[in-house]
């Protein structure tokens, strides 16, 4: 079933399902589905690939202050579907009879109508592992080939329909040289052009010979530290775990706590928005309420926005701006800098060029202190020359020091990045970052 | 046995290529439930019912999947299609070109002495309300949670050769979380970390004490904003089993799994320090340590009769008085080394195809009491319930974070601690174990996350008390 069709089926079945509804109730429904192809490469050769076709219809079921949520699979077939929903909806009624009144319901009553078509030219799978082979003939490439289309579609019975579907790949890779020495790179978009993949994987080949070199073992310090976009995409992911979330925030368990409480505050070249229009998540949010183009979240180096889900919206007196439950942002964007791209190393000087940060966790959350490994791509700087790759480093900093007193700059390029995760499904998170120039990052172990 | 339906299951059979030289269909339904009480507040229900079918399919040196929800014939021809054009793609590169894999016949379901099937919804939510009031008025608790998700799932393996797995697997997840907070001092106290989870029914939540344990969170999370910060230095440390659950995960587990030591994970999981060598001989810790990958424990999360892909499984030792003996690896990573695994070839669900994972991994309990273990310490701190876990991609420099520490001097238990920190090395921390309880709390991790495309799975963690010397303690920035 092509994307047109589903939604149009998802419409029927939202009609079909509203005609069933007593006088009193209103149904919400949000559905998700992908078919996707999958392959996944160790040493350059496939360990499993396959395809994954799925519908996961969400179902709210209002009456009055009292509602009940569910979800069932889809199968596509319009008599089978049909009976899951009725047996869904029969089995969330009984539900809600049991319920007492929930106080912070608050559901979109709107009419609207709304599309959002991302189209692609995706490559056959053939020509997929083709191009994978070509390009990384001869070396230890592992990774994940990830295309298809995703599909997420809201409907109410009030009437009300939005549409989101994006036909996309994403290809992730690394490429190793001996133990844990290893690149990473990855080619992601809409339109597939196997000439820039074989150049990206060129790219990769060539930064292995940089990990040839014997790697240099640094003792625990502080150390002048340059980190891509990448590794920033980490940090972000800790700041995002919380950071800008409205309930996190009201209920004291933000990592931005001092920044709230103490005046605690970024270099005021510190930017950071949620940029819905910038990225590739639908414009809706899976209540139905329309996401705004932009939030701004940090300005100035300070505390500018939240990320508000209906619930945290009711709860608090506020209103909502789309978030999902979890508040997390899903198209995170940090303003660029004055620090020259292309000199990066050169105003590194001496000091860590960090490819990737990997497994950050908080080692005090509320001082919004972290910690992690470096992980791929990482190389020791001497004089503005790249010198070795160096060994995992442990780093424990705060935010307030990395993005704060310590930062020297910001790259005056950011790098648009597709979150590669698949965790029940592809993701649509994305995020647009520079890199950063920090002094005295401090490794521990 | 589980009651999928008979027809379903004679169209999955008939839909298997019969040419391939080996085929699967694996159908599982997973029905899933969440309610929660935050802040006195019921929230709303939530049920989910997931169903769909992976095919499987190796045909002269290729492998291939095909995972749809849609049941209809139409959609298992497409899906069989799928996979039987897959494993004709990628015939001649696949790291594995024959299939070693099992026409089993068994079943498993997970023994329950009391189903949640006869609690109503109206008693669950009662027990909930409770819990929450149980948490007090104190101000200083800014945000409070009591929580009950479920999982029932039912999954059906059948191949060309004959073989027909059937298991119903029951799994609990209690959960409390009391938040205290003055100033810019925020402290949590929870239910284990959402470890004290299991299989079985309602008689999972009195293990642990679940509806007796709101007042004593509530009132640690107040006390810990009092507290002084964690004591900084190299000392020794005690580790309660709900810390020791990550403990284990990341740096014995992990480092374990036979996929990561062959690579597979190196672009994502990460890789292992461990190497297919060092089995047999390798000293991984000290000769207190006895590790078994354990699928057989009453009511533990991961227990079962046959992974996903129909392997038996059984109780194995790992590791053996701190000698490497095997890895965890299922019957494919088995057949790429030529190495003795285990039983532990798991998916996510019917839309993720097995790879290895950790089920239940325990370590087997000593012969000190708690009071022993205390009593052999001179200076340290004894830390309680994981809060923050790191460690780097070849599962060896580790960091993790506690939610209460508790200073130990000349054999004594002292003062609670706030932020209690520590880090090591996997390579040399287990061979500072010096101490080994003989008690042994069974638990759980909820979301190891791991595979591309990605997983997350539910597996079994169990663990004494354990002691180790020489460990560098931190505490928080405030």
């Amino acid at each position: 079933m092509s994307a047109d069709q589903t939604r149009h089926y998802f419409d029927e079945l939202v009609n079909w399902a509203s005609a069933r509804l007593a006088s009193t109730e209103t149904l919400l429904a949000h559905l998700r589905g992908e078919q996707s192809d999958f392959a996944r490469f160790n040493h350059a050769k496939v360990r499993q690939a396959g395809s994954v076709t799925q519908q996961s219809l969400s179902l709210d079921l209002i009456d009055g202050p009292k509602h009940a949520e569910g979800s069932v699979t889809l199968t596509g077939i319009r008599s089978d579907d049909e009976a899951r929903v009725r047996s869904l909806v029969d089995e969330l009624r009984a539900q809600r009879a049991v319920m007492p009144d929930d106080p912070y319901l608050l559901y979109s009553q709107a009419d609207t109508q709304s599309d959002r078509l991302v189209a692609g030219d995706l490559p056959s799978p053939d020509d997929a592992l083709d191009a994978v082979a070509t390009g990384a003939a001869g070396n230890d490439f592992v990774g994940i080939y990830a295309c298809g289309e995703t599909f997420e579609g809201f409907a109410s019975s009030h009437g009300q329909r939005n549409w989101f579907s994006a036909e996309t790949f994403n290809i992730d890779w690394s490429l190793h040289q001996r133990g844990d020495k290893a690149t990473k790179s990855g080619y992601a978009g809409t339109h597939w052009n196997a000439p820039e993949l074989a150049s990206k994987l060129d790219w990769s080949v060539r930064e292995l010979e940089a990990l040839k070199r014997p790697p240099k073992a640094l003792p625990p310090g502080c150390y002048r530290s340059y980190l891509t976009p990448a590794a920033m995409q980490e940090l972000m992911g800790m700041l995002s775990w919380g950071g800008f979330s409205l309930r996190s925030h009201r209920t004291k368990q933000t990592p931005l706590l001092r920044m709230v409480t103490d005046g605690a505050a970024f270099d005021a070249s510190v930017n950071i928005s949620e940029d819905i229009a910038g990225g590739v998540a639908p414009d809706f949010g899976s209540g139905g309420f329309a996401r705004p183009d932009s939030i701004s979240l940090i300005a100035g180096g300070t505390y500018d926005g939240h990320l508000v889900s209906p619930r945290s919206a009711q709860e608090y007196g506020v209103s909502t701006n789309g978030a999902e439950d979890h508040e997390f942002p899903l198209a995170i964007a940090m303003a660029p800098g004055p620090l020259a791209t292309d000199a990066v190393v050169e105003s590194l000087g001496t000091g860590l060029y960090v490819g990737n940060l990997w497994y950050l966790n908080f080692s005090d959350r509320a001082a919004c202190r972290t910690t992690g490994m470096t992980r791929f791509g990482t190389f020791w700087v001497q004089d503005g020359e790249v010198v070795a790759p160096v060994n995992v480093l442990r780093f424990d900093d705060t935010a307030y020091n990395l993005l704060g007193s310590n930062l020297v700059g910001l790259t005056d390029k950011s790098e648009m990045i597709l979150d590669a995760s698949t965790y029940e499904r592809r993701s649509v998170e994305s995020l647009r970052l520079p890199g950063a120039l920090v002094d005295d990052m401090t490794f521990t172990l | 046995m589980t009651d999928l339906d008979t027809r379903l299951e004679d169209r999955l059979r008939a839909a298997l290529p019969a040419d391939a030289d080996y085929a699967s269909a694996r159908h599982v339904v997973e029905r899933g439930s969440h309610l929660a009480v935050r802040n006195g507040v019921v929230e709303p229900s939530s049920i989910a019912h997931d169903e769909g079918v992976m095919f499987s399919v190796w045909r002269n040196g290729g492998v291939g999947y095909g995972a749809t929800s849609d049941l209809s014939d139409e959609g298992l021809r497409t899906a069989v299609a799928q996979a039987s054009t897959w494993a004709a793609r990628t015939s001649g590169r696949s790291v594995l070109e024959s299939a070693p894999l099992l026409h089993s016949v068994g079943d498993y379901e997970t023994p329950t002495s009391e189903s949640f099937d006869s609690v109503d919804l109206a008693d669950q939510v009662a027990l909930l309300v409770d819990a929450d009031r149980a948490f007090g008025n104190d101000d200083r608790v800014v945000d409070r949670v009591a929580s009950l998700t479920r999982y029932d799932t039912e999954s059906l393996l059948i191949t060309n050769g004959g073989g027909r797995v059937a298991q119903r697997i029951r799994q609990v997840f209690p959960h409390l979380r009391a938040t205290a907070n003055e100033g810019s001092n925020t402290q949590n106290r929870t239910y284990g970390a959402a470890s004290l989870a299991g299989q079985g029914g309602v008689e999972v939540l009195h293990r642990h004490g679940f509806s007796e344990a709101s007042q004593r969170i509530a009132a640690e999370a107040i006390a810990l904003l009092d507290a002084p910060n964690c004591p900084t230095g190299t000392m020794d440390l005690l580790l309660a089993p709900d810390q020791l659950v990550l403990q284990i995960h990341e740096s014995i587990g992990h480092p374990l799994e036979l996929d990561r030591i062959l690579g597979d994970e190196r672009n994502y999981a990460g890789t292992s320090f461990v190497t297919a060598d060092m089995f047999g001989s390798y000293q991984y810790g000290s000769d207190l340590l006895n590790v078994t990958f354990d699928p057989s424990v009453d009511g533990q999360m991961a227990s079962y009769a046959f992974d996903d892909d129909g392997t038996p499984a059984e109780r194995t030792y790992l590791i053996r008085d701190g000698i490497l003996e095997r890895p965890m690896g299922g019957t494919v990573s088995q057949a790429r080394t030529g190495m003795a695994g285990v039983a532990n070839s798991r998916s996510s669900g019917w839309n993720r195809p097995p790879i290895d994972r950790m089920a239940n991994l325990n370590i087997e309990p000593g012969g000190s009491s708690v009071d022993e273990l205390v009593a052999g310490i001179e200076h340290g701190v004894l830390m309680q319930t994981n809060v923050s876990w790191s460690i780097d991609d070849s599962r060896n420099k580790f960091q993790f974070g506690c939610e209460l520490g508790r200073v130990i001097t000349d054999g004594e238990l002292g003062p609670i601690v706030r932020n209690p920190n520590y880090r090591g090395i996997s390579a040399t921390f287990w061979r500072n174990l010096n101490g080994v309880g003989n008690d042994f709390t069974v638990m759980a991790v909820g979301n190891c996350g791991k595979g591309e495309p990605n997983q997350q799975i539910r597996v079994g963690h169990a663990a004494p008390h354990c002691r180790f010397s020489n460990v560098e303690v931190f505490g928080g920035a405030q």
